[in-house]
């Protein structure tokens, strides 16, 4: 491959990196899929569409995030300096906003009026319905049934917020369940609905146009680094289920070859157990929900339930980008059991005061090997891409504790 | 050569002057042996063409019958060489009715192109759906297919321009199938008037065959596509008397129920003239 202009040229025009992403939908999405294709290209070039979304970012999300200097956690892991990015600082308590309002702003554009998506844990649900409030745009989403009754509090704010929450109980009731139901709804309701994906996966354009509207993470971050320490990070690291707030935060430094891209998979109760997360360190090349990448899957093809204590990372397969950064060697990586990311959710709230995610835990959960490898004078910048107020019962149900 | 098989279907039934019966069932629901009964109840009452479901943990396209009879048949244990083994030995007996296979992309990806088409091949299969799979991404498919003459059978539905069903009919063999209604399968039906122009359209540019599939359950819905399309698929119909036979605890009866419906739409086919 060339030196320059190879990271970033993917995807090619049929949506691909490498061989993996494309767009494996039925014949009655196809002609959707293209028309949001041209559509999006069309915002992407308009300094209007832009401008809205920088106003929505600064005044409505709340960015820029801060990027804050995490100095107990940086001397407890013996020296290089470790950055957090503070996306779970956003309006929501996370990451997703960001590619919500855009997507949100895209149908509109399109002049769709009905929105749908699927969401695990309820923190994509949660976005896609506050942006859809914002704009009187009607919102179903759909969600797993067991999840529903895990995720009581989530509910409740989509429902305040005006969602209409399907349970989704065919098939295993998860999120990939959720996410089938979601494209059943869209292929019925072609005319008048927008899809949105609350993840970098998906048919062509979602995993460009998802990564392009997260990869404000990394621009600022970026940005940021270079004003506190007038150089670049030597990695930059962050947890991956579908891997949208990875890849938000890689893209910008992914032609920086001596930026190391660092993500962290959940293994569950260990990949060796079967039950886990960890479509890369764990699956194969397959076909899912409209794109090819590494998938949990049988010997016969069939698709494998995902398990991770964290419910946003609880799928079985991964963003096509991740697939294609594994396969070329531009990114690493790593895995996280259920109790590392559990030790390393007391640790950061301890050291730091900052009650992370369940799913940020798992990249934190990493932080000591990491900083090993990078030495006294490193410089890392690890994205905190959500807040951990929605794990609190799940936590205390873990360690045992009465709430 | 398989694409023969349809060929020949097709002119068979076009000099019965009548539409072709397709008709589709899911391989292994409940077990692989009543599958293989079944497959002979269609044949012996009127399905020209047949199509095998093979199953998948994820069938975004289907509606909550086919959902389930997939379910139905995993649990049992079906694998896709079960479903191969199923139509060789079909095959074995019948060497005319085609057999096309009917499912998603991943099992086949998983199992290899070049090895699937191979045994497909061996199993008689004449042709495939990979509902999942787009114009776009067969390419790879179609060249592992074209040593063994086995189709791609490409879907056109509603939504699909005329710009764009030049790009659905270059590459498609067989014939066309033709979705009726922008949805699931086993949803609402359509009224034929409403897709005349969209079938002819489809046939004119491909010169293939056209069979209009999704929301036909009955006879009399059968009788009316018949009269602006090529074949009538139905399949959630037939899969709905598995689960009546399994809720009525009659496992026996299925092949009997499924032969029984084959014969109402056959007979009903025969009235209109295509």
């Amino acid at each position: 491959m060339n030196k320059l202009n190879t990271w970033a040229q993917w995807p090619d025009e049929k949506g691909r990196f490498g061989e993996f992403g494309g767009r494996y939908v039925a014949e009655t999405l196809m002609p959707l899929i293209l028309e949001l294709e041209e559509e999006y290209r069309a915002a992407k070039k308009d300094p209007a569409f832009a401008a809205q979304m920088d106003d929505f970012w600064e005044h409505y999300v709340g960015r820029p995030s801060p990027l804050y200097h995490a100095e107990r956690m940086s001397e407890h892991f013996g020296g290089p300096k470790i950055y957090f990015k503070r996306d779970e600082l956003n309006h929501t308590g996370s990451h997703k906003i960001n590619n919500c309002l855009g997507q949100v702003l895209l149908a509109l554009r399109m002049g769709k009026t009905r929105i749908i998506a699927e969401t695990g844990a309820g923190q994509h649900g949660v976005a896609t319905a506050t942006a859809c409030a914002r704009f009187g745009l009607p919102c179903t989403v759909f969600m797993g049934a067991t999840d529903v009754v895990r995720q009581k509090p989530n509910v409740f704010r989509m429902k305040l917020l005006g969602a209409e929450i399907v349970p989704v109980s065919s098939g295993t009731g998860t999120l990939k369940d959720a996410m089938n139901e979601a494209l059943r709804d869209w292929v019925t309701n072609v005319h008048d609905t927008f899809y949105v994906i609350g993840t970098a996966a998906g048919p062509h354009p979602y995993p460009e146009m998802v990564r392009d509207f997260q990869s404000v993470i990394g621009k600022e971050a970026r940005r940021q680094m270079l004003e506190r320490e007038g150089r670049l990070p030597d990695a930059v690291m962050a947890c991956i289920g579908g891997g949208s707030n990875a890849i938000g935060l890689f893209h910008p430094f992914i032609e920086d070859e001596g930026v190391r891209l660092i993500g962290v998979e959940a293994a569950g109760h260990g990949i060796e157990t079967g039950e886990h997360a960890a479509a890369l360190n764990g699956g194969q090349p397959g076909i899912l929900h409209g794109n090819k990448t590494y998938l949990l899957q049988t010997d016969d093809g069939q698709i494998i339930d995902a398990h991770s204590i964290s419910a946003g990372l609880d799928y079985p397969g991964i963003g096509p980008e991740h697939a294609f950064l594994r396969d070329t060697g531009r990114a690493e990586y790593l895995t996280c059991t259920d109790k590392e990311a559990l030790d390393a959710f007391q640790l950061c709230t301890r050291l730091e005061g900052i009650i992370p995610a369940l799913e940020p835990a798992h990249a934190i959960a990493r932080l000591g090997e990491v900083c090993d490898s990078l030495g006294k004078d490193g410089l890392l910048i690890m994205n905190l891409c959500g807040r951990g107020d929605k794990d609190i019962f799940s936590v205390a149900e873990h360690l045992g504790m009465d709430i | 050569m398989p694409t023969q098989r349809i060929t020949d279907r097709f002119d068979r039934v076009r000099a019965e002057k009548r539409a072709a019966l397709v008709t589709y069932v899911m391989a292994g629901d409940p077990d692989l042996e009543t599958s293989y009964q079944t497959l002979c109840a269609l044949r012996d009452n009127g399905a020209d063409i047949i199509e095998l479901g093979a199953p998948f943990t994820d069938p975004m396209a289907d509606g909550p019958a086919i959902q389930l009879a997939g379910q139905r048949s995993l649990k049992a244990g079906t694998k896709l060489a079960d479903v191969l083994a199923l139509a060789k030995r079909f095959r074995a007996e019948d060497k005319e009715t085609p057999l096309i296979l009917m499912g998603y992309a991943n099992p086949v990806f998983h199992m290899g192109y070049a090895a699937f088409a191979e045994s497909a091949a061996d199993a008689g299969i004449d042709g495939t759906i990979l509902v999942d799979l787009p114009p776009e991404e067969d390419h790879e498919l179609r060249e592992a297919y074209e040593k063994y003459g086995i189709s791609v059978i490409r879907l056109a539905t509603p939504t699909t321009t005329e710009k764009r069903i030049a790009k659905v009919a270059e590459g498609a063999s067989g014939f066309l199938y033709y979705v009726a209604v922008a949805g699931v399968t086993g949803a609402g039906s359509a009224d034929p008037e409403d897709i005349r122009e969209g079938v002819e359209r489809a046939q004119k540019v491909s010169g293939l065959p056209v069979c209009v599939g999704f929301g036909v359950r009955t006879g009399e819905q059968a009788a009316a596509m018949a009269g602006i399309a090529d074949g009538v698929v139905v399949g959630t119909a037939f899969v709905d008397h598995v689960r009546l036979a399994l809720e009525s605890g009659d496992t026996g009866s299925i092949a009997g129920r499924i032969g029984g419906l084959a014969k109402e739409l056959s007979t009903a086919l025969k009235g209109v003239s295509s």
